[in-house]
């Protein structure tokens, strides 16, 4: 059965590739609905554009305009394969290293195997057919290259395809499994990244849960997922207190103070105050406690600092006054507040303290440009004034001489 | 009294006039004046001498009004690159070790042709070029 | 003694440079004295607009550099490392607007005015050519600051160019100096800025004011048919120093009107313009090419099979020609002026320009 199918692609394919005639998309073509759909959509298929044609996948003789012949078992037709067999039906081709590297010189084979040491894998294993299967991610006719912006697996339609499933209630009811995860990851940066700035290398779904072989970071690898970029929050938390302390806790790292998918904006509110991360765990007047008011109180501190700079360089260029050089100086003191809050991540005080000082220099000289600028604007204000003054004296002077002129007798 | 009104309003225009003139002139003729430095544009940077740094070594100067990274990567070789990551532009580092440049903020890497190896950012940095006069090294922007 | 010294220099002068025709002139010189008299400050104040552009501009020409790695930066630094510099480049750029401002509103005060009228049919046309250099000193010196508007604007504008049959391209070629707007057009901008310009503005200048001095200031038509009715001869007031003295307070106005502009709204300096970066968004000409711009923006893509764009630019190069003629069809075949026709006309062409330069700011 196996070799007869293969046999019938690789005619099928050497047909359509010489220009052969392909009944199936002909006669579909001229059907309405749901008959018709596959037809169209082919169109944009990679494998259709390869010159693998729907007798590749589902056998037939495409060469022959007579249903009883083109769709018949006898020429290797299989129908509308059964949802359980989809995965082996697409390793057929996808794992065949061989017959990949006809399409492609150095491609992956290994989808399959990876797929079946995920939770949908195992699950289809076991006859459970409500689980993901190829078809259901990468689509059936119309299958888009990765890469593709329509594809439902391109990181920017990721979450709203594994969402599909995954945040319906009634769907998962079974699994007992939270369905929240789409709705709390379109809270987060990433999500703000992918969308707003199309920044693709933020993570999307398969960036942090593997994309065939995709199961929940465990704890042991939430720190294999964040460090990938992160690298320096993951180097100084490493050094941390908080590394042993959560691996005997078993808690996920990251996630303890991040959460996994509602990763939100950082902000000095996390370290102290009534939303603080800390005071989750830290009493006020515990050790912890303490260290994580100071950081908070540090790194609010050069916040403060940086924004009256950038406010009153705003104001100083909105009257007019040239103050660019300056502006770009306050990047600067951006930067150290980036560096502090990174430096958070030691969870010492005297580590975020030292980029916190180096901020607030730049910010006190910054600062000081704003007020240079606008007691400058003051001086012209005042300059303006005395030629005005100087003007109109003159301008009376003239009106009183012309007076003068004009009202004595010729 | 006529006199004395002629006189008042000859004050008042002389004054006025000579006030106002003044006011005029006084800026033009400061204006004249070259500041203290005459140098307009920023085509070129002075960045230290060859002998602050070693081979296989790297510094951030001041161009302008950004920040360059500077690389010694041989007795006789240097590189400058935009020290701004073309993700979210963090300031970058060179790595000793790696001969690569890295960007802390996501992980980013470049190559020492200022080309993206690995990690988010979208663009190569801009690469500025480096001349050597006797001593010292001078960093200017590819025309 | 001082005072006999001073005499002395002058006869000196008086003998050398014939001093004395002019000041016999300049004695008798007068004006029309009549409601509308103020009007005829215009023309002086712009010639003192232009005499503060050439001197301020002599002095940025002390700091500016034309090319494209440099311009913006020597703008800058004029902006905020030269003493007064702010002021003398707010003031040139302040100055070149109310000087355009007020040398349409000179061309105006003449139309309403019939001062067009036989025989002074070539001054109106020397005038025409000084308004249409005053936008070509706006448009190329618009360009030299090098930043993100003046790019696009300039752009913009050869674009325009370029759109017109036959001469379009050669056309648009010499004004950018090559294909695309860049160092090569900066280049040519500034020399026709500093050089081409103010030598043609200069010698139209002499023209007109030899003119306007040798016919005499006209009057209203009205005035002079008052006159005739009642016998008795147009009011006049001495030039020197009555009308004189006058100009002078207006021109100390000026002045201080441009001290404020400069001291309080400094001319911007914008983003250094980056020729790989796409337009703006509302990327538009400066105000005094806001009405054919707008009108060109409501143009239709194509009309009948003419592109809208080369029709309009067209219909307006027809406007130009047709209004640079107004002191020809202003008069019937017998010789009588058609004034209500003018002054129609006149009002039709300054409500299109005021309402459709205030569409293309808004809009």
């Amino acid at each position: 059965m196996r070799m007869t199918v293969i046999l019938w692609a690789l005619t099928g394919a050497a047909g359509l590739a010489m220009g052969a005639r392909d009944s199936c998309v002909e006669c579909h073509s001229a059907l309405s609905g749901d008959l018709q759909a596959p037809a169209v959509q082919m169109e944009n298929d990679v494998h259709a554009r390869r010159g693998l044609g729907c007798a590749a996948c589902h056998g037939g003789d495409p060469s022959s305009d007579d249903p009883q012949v083109s769709m018949s078992r006898a020429r290797g037709f299989t129908g509308k394969p059964n949802r359980l067999t989809i995965p082996k039906f697409c390793a057929r081709c996808h794992s065949d290293a061989a017959f990949m590297h006809r399409f492609q010189p150095q491609p992956r084979v290994d989808q399959y195997a990876q797929y079946m040491t995920s939770i949908h894998g195992k699950r289809i294993a076991s006859g459970d057919a409500a689980a993901a299967v190829c078809t259901d991610c990468h689509g059936t006719h119309g299958v888009r290259a990765v890469k593709d912006p329509l594809s439902p697996v391109h990181p920017l339609r990721l979450p709203e395809t594994c969402g599909r499933c995954h945040a319906d209630p009634q769907h998962m009811a079974k699994y007992g499994i939270p369905t929240n995860q789409l709705a709390e990851f379109r809270k987060s940066v990433h999500w703000e990244a992918l969308e707003k700035r199309g920044d693709l290398s933020a993570p999307s779904c398969a960036s942090c849960h593997g994309n065939h072989g995709a199961t929940p970071p465990g704890v042991a690898t939430v720190a294999a997922v964040c460090g990938t970029c992160h690298v320096l929050m993951q180097q100084l938390y490493d050094k941390s207190p908080h590394r042993p302390v959560f691996d005997a806790m078993g808690a996920a790292g990251c996630v303890v103070c991040h959460s996994n998918h509602a990763v939100l904006r950082t902000s000095p509110a996390m370290l102290a105050g009534p939303e603080a991360v800390c005071s989750r765990c830290h009493d006020a007047t515990s050790a912890g406690g303490l260290a994580a008011a100071q950081m908070g109180a540090s790194i609010q501190k050069l916040n403060e600092a940086l924004n009256r700079s950038r406010s009153i360089l705003d104001e100083a260029s909105k009257a007019g006054m040239e103050v660019s050089e300056a502006v770009m100086r306050t990047n600067d003191a951006a930067e150290a507040l980036v560096k502090a809050r990174v430096a958070v991540h030691a969870f010492d005080p005297k580590a975020v303290e030292q980029p916190v000082q180096e901020g607030l220099a730049v910010a006190a000289e910054t600062y000081q440009a704003g007020v240079d600028a606008m007691r400058e604007r003051d001086r012209r204000r005042i300059g303006l004034g005395v030629s005005l003054i100087a003007i109109l004296i003159t301008m009376a002077g003239l009106w009183f001489t012309i007076r003068r002129l004009e009202s004595q007798p010729r | 009294m006529a006199q004395e009104r002629r006189s008042i309003l000859r004050w008042l225009l002389g004054t006025g006039f000579t006030a106002s003139i003044i006011s005029f002139i006084y800026p033009a003729i400061r204006f004249m004046n070259p500041p203290e430095a005459p140098e307009a544009a920023v085509n070129e940077a002075p960045a230290g001498n060859v002998s602050d740094l070693k081979p296989n070594s790297a510094k951030i100067i001041r161009f302008g009004s950004r920040p360059v990274l500077l690389i010694r990567t041989s007795e006789t070789e240097w590189r400058a690159f935009s020290a701004i990551c073309t993700h979210l532009n963090c300031t970058v580092q060179y790595q000793q070790a790696e001969r690569q440049i890295w960007c802390a903020c996501h992980n980013g890497l470049y190559d020492l042709n200022g080309r993206v190896v690995s990690g988010p950012p979208p663009r190569a940095l801009e690469e500025y070029s480096v001349r050597v006069r006797g001593e010292e090294v001078v960093v200017a922007r590819r025309a | 003694m001082a005072g006999g010294g001073f005499k002395d220099a002058r006869e000196w002068l008086q003998e050398r440079l014939c001093l004395g025709s002019i000041q016999e002139f300049v004695a008798h010189k007068t004006v029309p004295l009549h409601s509308a008299t103020p009007w005829y400050f215009f023309g002086g104040i712009t010639l003192f607009l232009f005499v503060i552009q050439v001197l301020t501009g002599i002095l940025l020409l002390l700091y500016y550099r034309p090319t494209p790695s440099e311009a913006y930066e020597s703008v800058q630094f004029i902006m905020t490392r030269v003493e007064f510099g702010w002021l003398i480049r707010s003031v040139h750029s302040w100055s070149a607007n109310l000087m355009i401002l007020s040398a349409f509103v000179h061309m105006f005060s003449v139309v309403f005015l019939h001062s067009y009228r036989r025989p002074r049919e070539v001054t109106w046309l020397s005038g025409i050519v000084l308004l249409g250099l005053s936008l070509a000193f706006g448009f190329s010196g618009y360009l030299l600051p090098w930043n993100t508007i003046s790019y696009f604007a300039t752009k913009v504008g050869t674009d325009m160019a370029a759109s017109l049959p036959w001469i379009g391209e050669p056309l648009a070629r010499f004004l950018r100096g090559g294909e695309d707007v860049g160092g090569a057009t900066l280049t040519r901008f500034f020399g026709f800025h500093v050089a081409v310009l103010p030598g043609a503005m200069t010698l139209f200048l002499l023209l007109h004011l030899a003119l306007v001095q040798k016919h005499g200031i006209s009057s209203p038509p009205k005035v002079e048919q008052e006159a005739r009715r009642a016998s008795k001869p147009i009011p006049q007031m001495a030039f020197f120093p009555n009308f004189f003295l006058r100009e002078l307070m207006a021109w100390y106005a000026a002045l201080g009107i441009l001290g404020a502009l400069a001291a309080l709204f400094p001319w911007e300096l914008g983003v250094k313009a980056d020729p790989f970066a796409p337009a703006p968004a509302g990327i538009r000409p400066e105000w005094y090419f806001l009405a054919p711009f707008y009108t060109l923006k409501l143009l239709p893509s194509h009309v009948w099979f003419i592109e809208g764009e080369l029709l309009g630019l067209l219909a307006f190069g027809l406007l130009c020609v047709f209004w640079a003629l107004l002191p020809f069809w202003a008069v019937n075949r017998a010789g009588a002026l058609r004034t209500r026709l003018v002054t129609g006309a006149g009002v039709a062409l300054l409500s299109y320009l005021a309402v459709f330069s205030a569409l293309g700011y808004w809009r």
